[in-house]
């Protein structure tokens, strides 16, 4: 999708704009067109952006408010919502809506971060397996259907819960805050690669047995270039869709393991953690409970509202009206 | 048939034992090691004490030869004492695992429920406003934090209606039993239905593009008969199959649920004993609840043929 087919293509949208149906047009107009028929999606990326860049632009609130997000107002604990504190405060007098945006750059970042990692490891899974068939196809597919159907939520706890310096890391590298962002990440992406597998695996062999392919073979290409040259920029789609819906879905992993207490490590906030002593406030502080869980469930309906809107754009065979 | 129920109960196993393996590597890694708890609890212990204590319980040896031992041991039935509760496992295990497949199938049960309906008011017109109102409900089951969705019930029926119990077991009578269910039951039906939906609606519309259907319609049936006598069938293939291959992630959605309502289930129990350090309950725990899923998705390719006669097995 480079940005220059848009450009040519400019005096056709005009003409969709007016009504007149365009069939085809360059790949990149379709997709504009296909996209913005899902009005869901369209408000779901401008929702998300939004989330996005109020997370970081986080230090402008805190000088507006002139109020840290660490910083701790013993007088005002749960207090309700006022010109100092527009969501108000959590039980340890710290502003809620300072914590909610900090909490929100953590949360999308390892969020974005788990997503990408886990759709390298998918998409490199899915080439190999897709393009040499046979036994190590067999092999990876039988270890995808493995760990999809694992009790996996048990297993991620028991990894968050290894002792890091027990596999030779140094103490001080361990303790850091990067080290916990990083394993989560890690943990998080180690569940969410299969999807993608799967997708690219499907492509791939569709593809392969196609003409251009099968020149390119012919004419001497080896299998690395055919794989980057030739196979990987047609199977794109599915690992767009299969990552934004994936996001979602790493969102909820990271919050859950950070609400047990095994992902972000307070006092570090992430929407997770944020409700982790929501369960003993609920009684005098029920909106700090409301507040982080909102934050996830938006983002993460927005993230597959995305996802789902990608998927028919990308897709010509998806084509439903 | 049978050669393919042989093939499956032959990767099952390996899938377990690979697992064995991996669980009893994690859990050599876990924080804190059983000797070290044992000084704490008693400091008159001596060095030497320890030493000797480390080779009564064999953790001088390599990770190899231990897993081994306790492989053996374990395939003989003794499968270890659980450092919490001072009992066999298995004693604490069962009687668990029993009351997760309680929560898990009035959950499943109930998700199914709502889906049917719902499902097929979606399907009855594709892109119409009730498919689109299902779809954005089935969107928002599968983005609801599940954990979240338990707080708000209970700062609903617990703490603004007081109508429920916040959580625990109750006192065991088949009343109370049922009014400590009915919030985690709800929680994860609500957390699960979104899937059910998706799955449903998506089956049950493309078993309608089928050419018997259309003769179905041709021929005059109403459209209650066309769904319930001619699309539900075909439905219901895909759906119970990728329910039941589902069934970990219903597992994982268990876990939350039990952890937070205070349920005592096989997902709590793995949750406290890694918490509290109780390393051969955990172990055991997670293979009881893989070799629980194992068994789901074998059964699910069983329930695929029985209800499928085209399916042929090689």
């Amino acid at each position: 999708m480079s940005g220059g087919p848009i450009q040519e293509r400019a005096p056709l949208l005009a003409a969709e704009a007016a009504g007149a149906a365009v069939p085809g047009g360059s790949p990149a107009a379709a997709f504009r067109r296909r996209f913005l028929r899902h009005p869901l999606a369209v408000g779901a990326l401008a929702l998300l952006l939004l989330i996005a860049a109020a997370s970081a632009g986080e230090p402008l609130v805190e000088q507006w408010l002139g109020f840290g997000a660490e910083q701790i107002d013993l007088l005002a604990r749960s207090a309700p919502p006022s010109a100092a504190h527009p969501l108000g405060t959590d039980e340890l007098g710290r502003d809620l809506l300072l914590r909610l945006l900090r909490g929100g750059r953590v949360s999308l970042g390892v969020g974005f971060a788990a997503a990408l990692v886990a759709a390298t490891i998918g998409t490199v899974v899915g080439l190999v397996a897709g393009y040499l068939g046979g036994r190590v196809d067999a092999l990876l597919m039988r270890l995808v259907d493995s760990v999809i159907a694992l009790p996996l939520l048990p297993l991620l706890i028991v990894m968050a819960a290894v002792d890091l310096t027990k596999l030779g890391i140094p103490q001080s590298v361990a303790d850091s805050g990067s080290a916990s962002l990083w394993r989560i990440v890690l943990l998080v992406a180690l569940v969410g690669w299969t999807t993608t597998a799967r997708l690219v695996r499907g492509t791939v062999l569709s593809l392969k047995a196609r003409e251009y392919v099968r020149a390119a073979e012919a004419l001497g290409a080896g299998p690395l270039r055919i794989l980057r040259r030739h196979i990987l920029p047609n199977a794109l789609s599915p690992v767009i869709v299969a990552t934004t819906l994936s996001v979602g879905n790493v969102i909820l992993i990271e919050s859950v393991l950070s609400f047990l207490g095994l992902g972000i490590q307070p006092p570090l906030p992430s929407w997770g953690n944020m409700l982790t002593g929501a369960q003993e406030t609920i009684w005098s502080a029920p909106m700090l409970a409301v507040w982080p869980g909102l934050a996830i469930f938006v983002t993460v309906i927005a993230a597959n509202f995305l996802g789902d809107g990608l998927q028919d754009a990308l897709d010509p065979r998806t084509d439903r009206r | 048939m049978t050669a393919f129920l042989g093939r499956r109960l032959v990767e099952s196993l390996i899938v377990l034992l690979v697992m064995s393996f991996v669980v009893y590597g994690l859990i050599g890694l876990m924080p804190g090691d059983p000797i070290d708890l044992m000084v704490t609890a008693d400091p008159h212990l001596t060095p030497a004490d320890l030493v000797r204590l480390k080779a009564l319980y064999g953790l001088d040896q390599p990770l190899l030869e231990r897993y081994w031992n306790w492989l053996t041991a374990a395939l003989g039935g003794d499968l270890g004492y659980s450092r919490l509760f001072a009992l066999p496992v298995e004693a604490i295990l069962l009687p668990r695992l029993a009351n997760t497949l309680t929560l898990m199938g009035l959950a499943f049960a109930a998700a199914a429920l709502i889906a049917l309906p719902g499902a097929m008011l979606a399907a009855r017109r594709p892109g119409g406003l009730a498919d689109g109102a299902v779809n954005l409900a089935a969107f928002a089951g599968i983005s609801l934090p599940p954990f979240w969705l338990a707080i708000l019930l209970i700062m609903l029926f617990a703490v603004a209606l007081g109508w429920l119990p916040a959580g625990g077991m109750g006192s065991g009578s088949l009343a109370s039993t049922a009014r400590h269910l009915a919030l985690p039951v709800l929680a994860l039906t609500l957390a699960s239905v979104g899937g059910h939906l998706r799955y449903l609606r998506a089956s049950l519309i493309e078993a309608l593009r089928a050419d018997h259907i259309r003769t179905a319609r041709a021929k005059g049936l109403s459209e209650p008969q066309v769904i319930w006598r001619h699309a539900l069938r075909n439905a219901l293939i895909p759906y119970v199959t990728i329910l039941a291959l589902d069934f970990g992630t219903l597992f994982s959605g268990a876990l939350i649920t039990e952890t937070i309502f205070g349920w005592l289930g096989m997902g709590k129990t793995i949750y406290d004993a890694i918490m509290g350090n109780d390393y051969n309950l955990a172990l055991v725990g997670l293979l009881l609840a893989t070799t629980t899923v194992l068994l789901a998705n074998l059964l699910a390719d069983l329930a695929y043929a029985w209800l499928d006669p085209r399916v042929s097995y090689r």
